[in-house]
């Protein structure tokens, strides 16, 4: 039976991932070792939990530049909470998702009602927000509790040298939440319908502003949990931290397969996506000779390959479509 | 069909008033089911404003629509979908990125526990496209399939939601042959179910092979309801045209030796594309007006955009005095000197920003290329120059084009492609929307600039205007050339006779 071809751009982004880390292991022994796997999630669970949101967002056809400043913020937040206020550390937790989530349904209103291009709302969101974490902290804060050291000694040995930390398992947990809201629940079904043709999907009847405003509110929950775990695995909060990671996510998630003019993609895609950004940045890492920035100079050819692949692979229909209209 | 005659909808008095336009007035339409009943007219005849009312996309202004009796009030799609009233667009309205089984169900999956479960799901949408036949993979993207089939995904959606009313909008405009074969032959079987199903077409041909009853509108009126077999195809093609079968005298067309071989020869040899044209060939030569008549969706508009490049041909070459041109895209066919004024000058032809001046400068400027400016003062000159000999109502070259009202959107569009200069200007529907006034201005600046020694295509549903300026008409039918007329045969009658035949 002929492969559907929905599953071809995740089939390139697992080709990619297995060259990768064959490469990895082929070039440097210690790279086969759990040890490498482990810290992969950990070190990029942040970028891949922001993804996850991301996904959602580039699925319905919109953007979300504002997660990065998110994620400093509500580290910034949760500081002030926990040292400011002494608050238990999970108290401020919950205020902070709370608080970031808010801010998202927020935007995903004025997105959805008055029918403004997301870039723009989430370009407000994101200077919104960052300056918004000079206003609590000018400075880096250590976050200091008792809670924030378990969560970080937190560990489920794997066979070899590796482990699972509390922010990979968090983070694959959400992985999983995310591919069953996109593929189980009929808002993950009418985010596809309105990334593929918003019009249709209007005249099938689907409720495309309500859709759109909880597309927000999720990236906005998932880039505050992002926050969350990245403040926990640094274990302080800078005003200047995750800048430009809402560029990362999206190239995570196109690199996942996901067509960045919404419609097509897997939330899982977005998490091989995000390993093969953590593996190309190991990969450097493990050579010693090469600039880091050479990260960049792959993850941007990379980029390249996957838009070029994805427009080979929807050409066909899309191309009958403009045809037909 | 005798017994069934119960109305499962019917339409009373029904008026639509846009600011300045009547766009329907005081239309009766009954739907009895079991029957497929054609819905007819030229553009502007109020079809499409009747399907809207009826499916509550406008809001009526007068008149009742019944269905089963009961008087109804759909304030969107949605409602008259509940009410079962369905509609199949002409462009499929489903989402090609998603799979078929997905569009099908869309909003209606089957949940577990308040999951999705695609087990049952896609059995329910291979159910539903057995009732129609239809034996597809259900979990690729609906865009993989062609037209036809994104069709009857379409119906298949539409048929599922219990529906009384089957309203087809123009369904089979970009199905070949044998998919509009299938198509019949589910309307026939949904119409054995008893179903009410409303046809829109352009083919007339098809509405002889697949109606019961015929409604004729034309300008927002009922023309009438008729048995489609007891009315006579050139019967129907006089009440949508509503045309008095009187002689126009005409003025132009009688010494044919004038202009030959005075200007360029543009020949079109063959001219066509699968499912949009059949092969097309036609000669104008410098100095000659040319006339392209034909019903809405006969290949007017298509000849047209082939010849502009604007749509690419399969087949077929256009030559000017025999060489060959290249027809890649609009930009070369008008560097070689074509021009073309579109029929939606909203939306093909003018830039509705842009001042008077910049829209007059376009076509003038892209066939310079853009790294060779026109200088501020020349385009101001030419624009000025343009606006006085075309009598266009601006009160300065600089207002945005937008704001001018349509017989002067036109003439500013036909500026555009005059001070280019062109060999060949192809004018689709030029007076379609424009004033009485504006008309004649603009059928009289048409023969100044054939005798000016341009070679004029001028397609055109008023058959009047074609009768009064045409050297020679070509009457396009069913995607094809079928008649070429030349001098005194140049008729009302010839051409409608043409199109009927």
């Amino acid at each position: 039976m002929k492969i559907n071809e929905r599953y071809y751009p995740l089939l390139a982004t697992l080709a990619v991932l297995a060259l990768l880390y064959g490469y990895g292991i082929a070039e440097h022994r210690a790279f086969s070792d759990t040890y490498v796997l482990g810290a992969l999630l950990t070190d990029n669970a942040f970028l891949i939990i922001t993804a996850v949101g991301m996904t959602f967002v580039i699925l319905s056809g919109g953007i979300d530049l504002s997660v990065g400043s998110m994620i400093a913020f509500v580290g910034v937040l949760m500081a002030e909470l926990v040292t400011g206020f002494g608050m238990h550390p999970l108290v401020a937790v919950v205020i902070s998702i709370a608080v970031g989530t808010l801010f998202g349904a927020f935007m995903g209103v004025i997105i959805a009602k008055f029918d403004i291009q997301p870039f723009i709302i989430t370009l407000a969101g994101m200077f919104f927000l960052r300056g918004m974490c000079f206003l609590i902290n000018l400075d880096s804060v250590p976050i200091d509790h008792p809670f924030v050291a378990d969560f970080s000694g937190f560990k489920i040995p794997l066979p070899g040298r590796g482990w699972i930390s509390a922010a990979a398992l968090l983070m694959l947990i959400t992985v999983i939440a995310g591919v069953v809201i996109a593929h189980y629940t009929r808002f993950g079904r009418n985010v596809y319908a309105i990334g593929g043709d918003r019009q249709s999907a209007e005249l099938l009847g689907i409720p495309v502003q309500g859709t759109i405003i909880r597309v927000y509110t999720l990236s906005g929950f998932f880039s505050a949990l992002a926050g969350v775990v990245f403040a926990f695995y640094t274990a302080s909060a800078y005003p200047l931290a995750a800048v430009g990671v809402e560029l990362d996510a999206i190239a995570a998630v196109v690199i996942g397969g996901t067509l960045l003019t919404g419609g097509m993609g897997f939330v899982v895609g977005t998490f091989f996506g995000g390993i093969i950004m953590g593996v190309i940045q190991t990969l450097i890492a493990f050579d010693g000779s090469l600039n880091s920035w050479w990260t960049k100079i792959m993850i941007g050819a990379l980029l390249f390959g996957f838009i070029v692949l994805q427009r080979l692979i929807t050409r066909s229909f899309s191309g009958m479509r403009a045809g037909a209209g | 069909m005798s017994e069934k005659t119960q109305s499962v909808l019917s339409v009373r008095g029904a008026g639509k008033f846009f600011p300045g336009v009547k766009a329907l007035q005081d239309v009766d339409f009954d739907l009895r089911s079991g029957e497929i009943h054609a819905l007819l007219g030229e553009n502007g005849a109020g079809k499409s404003t009747l399907i809207k009312v009826i499916t509550g996309v406008h809001p009526r202004d007068a008149g009742t629509v019944l269905l089963d009796g009961q008087e109804i009030h759909p304030n969107h799609p949605g409602d008259a979908q509940a009410l079962g009233i369905s509609t199949v667009y002409q462009e499929v309205n489903l989402v090609p990125t998603l799979s078929v089984a997905e569009n099908l169900m869309l909003e209606r999956q089957t949940l577990k526990f308040g999951f999705i479960s695609w087990k049952k799901t896609e059995s329910d949408a291979k159910a539903a496209l057995e009732t129609l036949g239809l034996d597809i993979d259900v979990n690729r993207p609906l865009g993989s399939y062609s037209v036809a089939i994104q069709q009857l995904v379409a119906i298949a959606r539409a048929v599922a939601l219990d529906a009384r009313v089957l309203i087809l909008d123009e369904p089979t405009a970009s199905l070949d042959a044998e998919e509009i074969r299938t198509l019949f032959r589910i309307m026939g079987e949904l119409r054995a179910k008893g179903l009410g199903i409303v046809f829109v077409t352009h083919f007339l041909d098809q509405v002889y092979a697949i109606t019961d009853r015929i409604t004729v509108l034309r300008n927002g009126r009922l023309v009438g309801t008729f048995v489609t077999k007891e009315l006579a195809q050139i019967d129907l093609i006089n009440h949508m045209l509503g045309r008095e079968l009187a002689e126009v005298s005409s003025h132009r067309h009688q010494d044919e030796s004038n202009f030959t071989g005075k200007g360029r020869q543009i020949q079109i040899k063959n001219l066509g594309k699968k499912r949009v044209l059949e092969p097309v060939t036609l000669d104008l030569s410098g100095g000659e007006i040319v006339g392209l008549a034909g019903l809405l969706g006969s290949g007017r508009t298509e000849l047209s955009e082939l010849i502009f490049g604007a749509k690419k041909a399969d087949s077929g070459l256009v030559f000017l005095d025999g060489e060959p041109v290249m027809l890649r895209s609009p930009r070369h066919a008008i560097r070689s000197g074509f021009g073309l004024c579109p029929e939606d000058r909203k939306q093909d032809g003018i830039v509705a920003e842009l001042s008077v001046r910049e829209n007059i400068m376009l076509a003038l400027q892209g066939r310079r290329g853009w790294l060779r400016p026109i200088a501020r003062a020349e385009q101001q000159k030419t624009a000025d120059e343009m606006i006085k000999a075309l009598g266009i109502a601006t009160p300065d070259s600089e207002k945005p084009v937008g704001q001018l009202s349509g017989g002067n959107q036109q003439k500013v569009i036909l500026a555009r492609w005059l001070v280019s200069k062109p060999i060949f200007l192809i004018l689709d529907e030029p007076t379609r929307g424009i004033d009485v006034g504006a008309h004649a201005d603009i059928i009289k600046l048409i023969k100044e600039l054939c005798d000016g020694g341009l070679a004029l295509l001028v397609a055109s549903s008023e058959l009047e205007e074609i009768v009064a300026f045409a050297d020679r008409v070509a009457v396009m039918r069913d995607r094809q050339k079928v008649s070429e007329l030349t001098g005194a045969e140049i008729t009302q009658d010839r051409i409608i006779e043409a199109i009927a035949r």
